[in-house]
């Protein structure tokens, strides 16, 4: 297609006062970020008792780039008699050495960490997109960045623990079995091992089997930092991998990150036993735009809410209610947005939305793009070209839809938007609280009464008023009703970690 | 010859709304003494007992949650005014269990006195318990807690009064709304204890009293979609556990097991039995001009 004829094709915003049509003016020129520096190993082996062990049955499985569907590296498939491996190093860890340090030097341990992810933070931010399709200028400005930033918080928590706790005696459970999902890969183990070794566990951590090459780096890494061995082990595998984690006997406590459906059937498997469980699972948040809202920044607070990491966030924004009188406006401008976003390479530097994490996840969003218009949604795309290879999707927003639409209730995981209106404070939150998630949800408008009264109304554990998807070590972060059980980050963080 | 005065015997229902039904089931079972003799009947409460109660219970959390704490712990107060102005009433009902005179008013007692400990929690938990957070970014962020929801649970079997009161207490004193049900045994000082809520200002449907059997009920307390945790203190048979645990799995009900061997023991009064049924609910803002 010639330059002249992709410029006729292009989206002319509707807007007469739309200034957002960059694209048609000039084109970005590529702002590739390189990647060679970053080794990445033919293939990674199994992380036990400090070393890299090859895994007991020899089966490896491969692990693709999304945004070019070529294979990067592949992963041991860890079995029964592995995660048995791993679960003895991390009790033998437990109980020997990790618990005779005591806690400052614990601490020193994770600020150490800490210190050694900011110095390698460009090479792991290039891993994460290449692994797992983020954009770049997000694991090199979001990811990375509060990966060591949770490090260093929950450092500094080993040795001041009692005062986290009044009135308790603070303990570790033991060995301690996580497991995190694909969408912030180094993030969510940064979530997982910083306060469970602040608090004195150990860790066998099985990070997901499309992004697991930043855990087996992260490694890498901990084996330079001196750590006793076993005080984290990490396994590689599916979800067969993951079940022997959470029905080992000799594991304490059970922290998993990841969709709604997988963390009931973990609760359920753990019924009966005394182990203890944390879950941090789905979400279908709602963002509440009152007419009184300042629409610019709300609309900016959409495109974040819903866009950011190709929607693959479980408190994402997914749900957009809009008072009535603005729905218009709010509507025009964010599909005026919709127009600038660039998808495609996740390690050029302009890229907004970056690849789809996986071929099955990608097929997953698709489905549900065709199920929105079966149930009578209006679609509306951006007009943006995306690669032809790998796994893209546009930014899309659904409109006409209803409460009692699938793809209003169910997490999608994606790229998609859903608008509703709504008329009266009452209403809008009604429709926001109708879900049986309650992981996060958002508030526009400029009256200070109102965020509180909506957000103490809102039954969600995050409440992100006038912004969204902000994320600190400090702040904490977990569900209500079916988004899960328990908080990560900040001190309430701390008590997932502890004996009550 | 003077005639001897028979004297009047209550009816002991159950407690849902703030009314005292009986079971919509008609069913009732005999409650005996310590000694093996007739008591009285005791609601035997059904599947549909629990689904009504539940309804009702959700039907007041949002104004029992939004109470000022102030006034939660006023009410918490009040409990433990009427449980001391209905003293002999209690005594009356724990001699013929096998209370002694003074372990009776030792529970009665202690019963009142929790009441008043966390009557002192409700204003003062989001203090200890809530956070400012000083996040990198340019935001004010908090976190406080937030009442779970519907609680129910299975009140002790062995403390009648002082281990239900025990139980009920900081779950209310955390705003959230529940349904309970009695000691299987020992029924009677529960429904009393209804009796006291019914004059404490505590509104209706907060506390919601069923009596019946544990091994009929469970199942359905466990199931149900709209509780949002479960709660007990006993040891329970582990096949009942087990159950219990798996149908918390439909709705990541939160399930509260701690273990309670002596009522008596101070130890057990906690503001984590408060913390316990809450979640903690962080809001951010952006801070500038």
């Amino acid at each position: 297609m010639s330059n002249t004829e992709t410029k006729e094709a292009a989206y002319k915003p509707t807007s007469p006062n739309s200034k957002l049509d960059f694209a048609s003016v000039w084109e970005y020129a590529p702002a590739p970020q390189d990647s060679k520096f970053a080794e990445v190993k033919e293939q990674y082996d199994l992380f036990i008792g400090g070393k890299f062990v090859k895994p007991s049955k020899g089966r490896y499985f491969k692990s693709t780039n999304p945004a070019t569907e070529e294979v990067i590296t592949e992963f041991a498939e860890a079995t029964q008699k592995d995660v048995d491996k791993a679960v003895k190093a991390a009790r033998k860890a437990f109980e020997g050495e990790w618990s005779r340090i005591s806690a400052k030097e614990r601490g020193k341990y994770l600020y150490r960490i800490a210190r050694m992810l900011q110095e390698r933070a460009r090479e792991f931010a290039v891993l994460e997109s290449m692994d797992g399709g983020k954009p770049i200028r997000e694991s090199r400005d979001v990811d990375i960045p509060l990966v060591a930033a949770y490090f260093f918080y929950y450092a500094g928590w080993a040795d001041k623990l009692e005062y986290a706790f009044p009135g308790k005696k603070p303990e570790p459970y033991g060995v301690c079995g996580q497991i995190i999902p694909w969408n912030f890969p180094l993030l969510m183990l940064a979530w997982k091992i910083a306060p469970a070794l602040a608090t004195g566990n150990t860790v066998v951590l099985k990070p997901a089997e499309t992004t697991s090459l930043t855990a087996l780096k992260f490694a890498e890494l901990v084996k330079d930092c001196g750590l006793p061995d076993g005080v984290i082990n990490i396994v590689t595998g599916a979800g067969q991998t993951g079940s022997e984690i959470v029905n080992h006997k000799d594991v304490d406590k059970v922290a998993f990150t990841g969709s709604t459906n997988v963390g009931k059937i973990i609760q359920k498997s753990l019924a009966g036993t005394d182990k203890k469980y944390t879950l941090e699972l789905g979400g279908k948040g709602a963002m509440l735009i009152f007419e009184d809202a300042p629409i610019d920044q709300a609309v900016e607070g959409i495109i974040n809410a819903i866009y950011f990491n190709q929607g693959h966030v479980c408190c994402a924004g997914s749900r957009l209610l809009v008072q009535e009188g603005v729905a218009d406006k709010v509507i025009q401008k964010l599909k005026d947005r919709l127009e600038t976003l660039i998808v495609g390479d996740p390690l050029d530097k302009n890229t907004d939305i970056g690849a789809i994490n996986s071929k099955e996840q990608f097929e997953t969003v698709n489905k549900y793009l065709e199920l929105g218009v079966e149930e009578g949604a209006e679609v509306y795309q951006s007009k943006c070209n995306i690669p032809d290879n790998g796994y893209f999707i546009r930014p899309t927003l659904f409109t006409n839809v209803s409460q009692s639409n699938r793809v209003v209730q169910e997490e999608i995981f994606g790229p998609v938007l859903t608008v509703q209106t709504f008329r009266t404070a009452d209403e809008g939150i009604e429709k926001a609280n109708n879900t049986p998630y309650g992981l996060a949800n958002g508030v526009w408008t400029d009256k200070g009464s109102k965020i509180f009264k909506v957000g103490s109304k809102m039954r969600s554990g995050v409440i992100w008023a006038n912004t969204y998807n902000k994320f600190d070590p400090t702040s904490p972060f977990g569900g209500y009703k079916e988004s899960g059980v328990g908080r990560e980050g900040g001190m309430h963080g701390l008590a997932a970690y502890i004996k009550n | 010859m003077a005639e001897e005065r028979i004297d009047v015997k209550k009816t002991y229902k159950m407690y849902i709304g703030g009314d005292f039904p009986r079971s919509e089931s008609g069913r009732t079972y005999k409650v005996f003494t310590s000694d093996d003799e007739f008591l009285a009947n005791a609601c035997q409460g059904s599947r549909k007992d629990f689904r009504d109660a539940v309804k009702i219970a959700r039907g007041a959390f949002s104004g029992w949650s939004s109470r000022s704490a102030y006034n939660r712990g006023q009410i918490l107060y009040r409990i433990a005014e009427m449980l001391e102005d209905r003293r002999d009433q209690f005594m009356r009902e724990l001699g013929p269990i096998g209370f002694k005179t003074a372990e009776a008013e030792a529970d009665i007692n202690a019963a009142i006195d929790r009441c008043i400990y966390y009557a002192g929690w409700t204003d003062k938990y989001q203090q200890v318990f809530g956070s400012v957070n000083p996040v990198a970014s340019s935001h004010f962020n908090f976190s406080m807690l937030e009442p779970t929801g519907v609680v129910a649970a299975f009140a002790p079997e062995k403390s009648p009064l002082l281990g239900l009161v025990s139980l009920i207490a900081p779950i209310i004193a955390g705003g959230n709304v529940c349904v309970i049900l009695a000691s299987e045994k020992y029924p009677l000082p529960a429904i009393t204890f209804a009796e006291v809520l019914n004059d404490s200002d505590v509104p209706a449907g907060v506390v919601n009293i069923l009596t019946g059997f544990r091994e009929e009920l469970a199942e359905h307390f466990s199931t149900h979609m709209d509780v949002n945790a479960m709660c007990y203190t006993d040891d329970l048979p582990k096949e009942m556990k087990k159950m219990i645990d798996e149908n918390a799995s439909l709705n990541v009900k939160r399930i509260v097991k701690r273990p309670v061997k002596d009522w008596y023991d101070e130890a057990v009064q906690s503001p984590y039995f408060v913390t316990d049924f809450q979640e903690t609910k962080t809001t951010w803002h952006p801070v500038g001009f």
